[in-house]
């Protein structure tokens, strides 16, 4: 068991290598190798039933791995129990002891650490005070708000003073508006007390704008590993160019012939030569990637598309105008201030340089 | 209408339950003319004599110590056995679990006449017959199942991750038991300790065969033995009964409470 000097603020590293876990017949983490560095925010991002929360888990002790190691700072912690980690895990549920005060609640770990009464006074009202839930001490969990709820789970968390913070999608249970404050507070949180924190969500807002470094998950792989841009702006995948983006990337299938002109299935054609020169072998199939704001109004001479309005989305500052070209269906963000009118007719193009390029899957660069 | 109907049948249902303790707890105060007379006497004229026989001639509260001893022993060993196997079964992923369960609910469903032979030989062997852990160890392995069941159900519906969170905290597995299963779980532990202890303090047959000594008897022996050879005492019965069942009524109501605390509201979103 852990003293209470060494619960002491101690940022660490986390290594993860190679870590996997089987299920029966299915594989729910394949070999899996990242590092998070000291004091680094680091997001877990993919779909439900990706294995992002398994993997969190596993990190926290609370399921074993079927092969790899955990290690944090330079101790292998894979096989130790959950207390033996120094870890502090925020669920998703809150999890808050219903039998025990707030004041209970944050106090429960350092008590079982033994730390002295009035060394847990001082801390728990500090952490109380910071979250600003002060004035709840005395109540018990069902008496509080979700997001009192939720600020709890966290300060349970902060009062420890763990090596590494784990986070299990915690906003998730919150309403919008809530959802949108406590992610501008986490973050602050984070640049306050510099900690080294691991965050799992399947919301791409909270990644994007939490995470230092993020990770991309599917179907129990790691499918690319980045800052929020990199992710955004050189997907290395399909999967991390439809996932991350909303409205979704556009895709464009089709058969690059000789000269660089793009014959998509759908039937419309375009010429890539400006950008396929070397990098793609003539006759490939490939999949065009085109972010709805990177396409533009154009001259008809110009114009790569030529569709007309479906369907418009108007949010105020822009707006989604999803087109019918051809065979294509396509979705463009377009500036708010020149309405569009159902069954207008549109003619698009991008700048060559923000097409992204795909072959069987992977980024072509 | 339906107001009407649903409190009709409240006060049937009510009264056809109460009756027999009504009447019985009547009898208890009339005086032996009353209790034969014929056509029956209903409301008693109010005596105490009955209990007061009941405590000095029968040594009625001999009978309720022997039965708080037992009762209270069956009721401690058997949860603190049926919680750790109860915890075990419904948290560790057995994957026997389930037919273990099945196996449980099938073996208290022997008829208690059906296990009297053997129960009894065993105790004879052990040389435990005529003696409050022979009666406590059988009591046990009557009331075990049963309690096992009631409290494995209970632990299956507390939130996992309020556990995980005492483990993440710091908690070892016991210390998780102790801090925050047990606690939560307090509820389930009353409704199991409290059926316990009424089969226990009701157990009739296994107390009869199992102690023949009268310093050694419980209470539902003890007064079904009140009855001599010329004498049937109705009203002394009638007075011991009333007493057997003021301690069970008043459990109840004290625990009531804590019973119906769903005090895992707000332990996880609600």
């Amino acid at each position: 068991m852990l003293r209470a000097t060494e619960l002491e603020e101690d940022i660490a590293s986390l290594t993860v290598n190679k870590l996997s876990k089987t299920f029966g017949a299915s594989r729910i983490l394949e070999e899996i190798s990242f590092t998070v560095a000291d004091g680094e925010f680091c997001v877990l991002l993919g779909p439900s039933g990706c294995g992002k929360t398994t993997l969190l888990r596993i990190v926290a002790g609370l399921e074993s791995a079927s092969g790899g190691t955990v290690d944090i700072d330079t101790t292998r912690v894979d096989l130790l129990p959950p207390q033996d980690r120094d870890v502090a895990f925020v669920f998703q549920n809150y999890a808050l002891y219903p039998h025990m005060t707030v004041f209970e609640n944050l106090g429960f770990s350092l008590r079982l650490h033994g730390v002295a009464k009035d060394e847990i006074q001082t801390r728990v009202s500090e952490v109380a005070r910071l979250l600003e839930i002060d004035n709840q001490l005395n109540h018990k969990p069902q008496q509080l708000s979700g997001g009192q709820r939720q600020r709890v789970a966290l300060g349970r968390a902060i009062v420890r003073r763990p090596k590494l913070f784990l986070f299990d999608e915690p906003l998730s249970n919150l309403d919008a508006t809530l959802r949108a404050n406590m992610r501008v507070e986490l973050g602050r949180l984070h640049t306050r007390l510099g900690s080294t924190m691991l965050y799992v969500t399947h919301d791409q807002a909270e990644a994007m704008t939490l995470g230092e470094k993020i990770i991309v998950l599917d179907k129990g792989r790691i499918q690319q590993i980045g800052t929020a841009s990199e992710i955004y702006h050189q997907p290395s995948n399909l999967f991390v160019a439809s996932f991350v983006g909303q409205p979704q990337m556009n895709f464009i299938e089709g058969r690059l012939d000789g000269h660089g002109k793009l014959h998509s299935k759908a039937g419309v054609e375009f010429d890539l030569s400006g950008i396929t020169g070397g990098r793609v072998a003539p006759d490939a199939q490939l999949t065009v990637g085109i972010r709805p704001e990177d396409l533009r109004r154009c001259a008809a001479a110009d114009a790569w598309f030529a569709g007309t309005a479906e369907f418009v989305e108007d949010l105020g500052s822009d707006c989604f105008v999803h087109l019918a070209c051809g065979g294509l269906n396509l979705v463009a963000r377009l500036p708010a201030q020149d309405p569009i009118k159902l069954g207008q007719r549109l003619d698009l193009n991008v700048d060559p340089e923000r097409v992204h390029l795909f072959h069987q899957e992977r980024r072509i660069d | 209408m339906k107001k009407f109907a649903f409190a009709a049948s409240v006060a049937a249902i009510g009264t056809l339950t109460l009756l027999p303790f009504v009447w019985f707890v009547l009898t208890s105060w009339k005086s032996a003319a009353e209790i034969t007379a014929i056509p029956p006497v209903i409301l008693p004229s109010v005596h105490w004599d009955n209990y007061r026989a009941a405590i000095t001639r029968y040594e009625l509260l001999h009978y309720i110590g022997n039965s708080a001893i037992v009762a209270s022993a069956t009721t401690l060993i058997s949860l603190a056995i049926a919680s750790l196997a109860a915890f075990a079964l419904a948290r560790f992923k057995l994957r026997w679990a389930r037919y273990y369960l099945m196996l449980l609910l099938a073996l208290s469903m022997f008829p208690q006449i059906a296990i009297a032979g053997p129960v009894w030989r065993l105790l004879n062997f052990l040389d435990w017959l005529n003696s409050y852990h022979g009666i406590v160890a059988a009591y046990i392995s009557l009331t075990l199942p049963f309690a096992v069941w009631v409290l494995t159900t209970f632990f299956q519906e507390l939130p996992y991750d309020i556990e995980e969170a005492a483990l993440i905290d710091g908690c070892s597995r016991w210390q998780a038991l102790r801090l925050v299963v047990l606690p939560l779980a307090a509820p389930g532990l009353f409704t199991a300790a409290i059926l316990v202890f009424i089969h226990a303090w009701n157990e009739f047959f296994f107390a009869l065969i199992i102690l023949t000594y009268p310093a050694l008897q419980t209470l539902p022996v003890g007064i079904a033995l009140f009855p001599g050879e010329y004498t049937m005492p109705w009203g002394e019965i009638a007075a011991a009964s009333t007493i057997a069942t003021l301690p069970l009524v008043a459990l109840t109501l004290i625990f009531q409470r804590r019973i119906v605390q769903g005090l895992s509201a707000g332990a996880v979103k609600g």
